[in-house]
């Protein structure tokens, strides 16, 4: 049970947006700019930031949802588990493999990245703007995560749920209430 | 030296914020309504809480000038803000705010760390549901801001007197109308 009288029915991060709509909208303006807006990187590249850092902070709702909106840019559910598990050996490019390193760094701590984690993802093609992009969706993760988490949120374990929630997010952005909200709300 | 190249002069996430202009509106209207929106928590006892997750994150930018706007909001009692930082079990806060403060601390680890019993405490204390959530999320925007003025190598002077003026500024005039003055030049470009 969530730790406060969230409207019933709603997963994770709806539950509370629902809640405080106040708060909701600016977060998912912010969601929206980062991981849906045109960008030099694939909106399936930063969904698959956006996952793995869930994945390390360890939350059910958000590494779920993402990794569906991922899978559903990507076609591909499969290389969204491998960056999970061990994105060094994913089949994504190295400039991706560099950004999830300082991502990985950001969920830990920002002063943990190094100029050379920089350098190298310069090296790799890695663009100012990416690098700034990759810092902030890794740091937005760290609030949704514990936003979540935090508020005891109702998870569902419905992998169909999020494979709807993924299509609906990869095709319409964060503007909007996901399918699932709009159905149960 | 940062690690991108952000627009010179403008300290902590106001670089970071100037470089990005789209995210720096969502980012500055969540903290607008986060930490002065019209609230039961007063803007000093939320600006305490941001300054105490940025302190346990050692953002040495965000836990000096939210503790000065903190303090400005607070009759310029830079000590309630020290004592908050070091043991606020014994500082001159209210029971409630400690009982907030307990659950921000968990949140800065992580979200699951918070218990059903964390949450009973505050509410016994007469914490609303609205001043929980708000808890956990002014936390966790803070573990955000914390990781983006910090993984971007921001440049943090260690100057108290200009955090101290600026704090001032914000606490009177906010974080939207203040941000517009140095996004405004890089808005238009």
């Amino acid at each position: 049970m969530a730790h406060i009288a969230i409207p019933e029915g709603l997963p994770g991060i709806t539950g509370g947006f629902a809640f405080r709509p106040e708060t909701a909208k600016p977060m998912r303006e912010l969601a929206h700019i980062l991981l849906h807006e045109r960008n030099s990187l694939e909106p399936g590249e930063r969904e698959l930031i956006a996952t793995y850092v869930s994945s390390q902070n360890d939350c059910y709702f958000c590494q779920t949802s993402h990794g569906a909106a991922a899978a559903a840019h990507l076609g591909d559910e499969e290389i969204v588990k491998r960056v999970k598990a061990d994105f060094q050996h994913a089949d994504v490019s190295d400039k991706l493999k560099a950004l999830l390193v300082i991502a990985g760094k950001v969920q830990q701590g920002g002063k943990q990245v190094t100029s050379e984690d920089v350098q190298h993802a310069r090296d790799l093609g890695a663009t100012d703007l990416e690098i700034h992009d990759t810092v902030l969706i890794a740091a937005a993760f760290c609030m949704y995560n514990r936003y979540v988490d935090g508020l005891g949120t109702w998870q569902p374990h419905d992998e169909s749920m999020y494979a709807a929630m993924g299509k609906h997010l990869a095709a319409e952005g964060y503007r909007k209430p996901s399918i699932a909200t709009a159905e149960v709300a | 030296m940062p690690h991108i190249q952000l627009p010179e002069g403008l300290p902590g996430i106001r670089g970071a914020m100037a470089f990005r202009p789209e995210t720096a509106k969502p980012l500055n209207d969540l903290v607008e309504v986060l930490l002065r929106g019209p609230h039961s928590l007063t803007p000093g006892e939320r600006e305490l809480i941001a300054t105490y997750v940025s302190y346990l994150n050692d953002c040495y930018y965000c836990q000096t000038i939210h503790g000065a706007i903190a303090a400005a909001s607070l009759d310029d009692n830079e000590e309630l803000v020290k004592r908050v930082k070091a043991d606020f079990q014994h500082a001159d806060i209210s029971e409630k705010l400690k009982a907030l403060l307990v659950i921000a601390g968990k949140v800065q680890k992580d979200g699951k760390n918070v218990t059903a019993e964390d949450v009973e405490d505050a509410r016994r204390l007469g914490a609303t549901d609205l001043e929980i959530h708000d808890t956990v999320l002014i936390t966790a925007a803070f573990c955000m801001f914390n990781r983006y003025v910090d993984g971007l190598a921001t440049v943090q002077p260690r100057d108290e007197e200009m955090y101290r003026e600026r704090g001032k500024r914000i606490a009177r005039d906010g974080y939207a109308a203040v941000s517009k003055e140095y996004l405004a030049a890089y808005v238009t470009q």
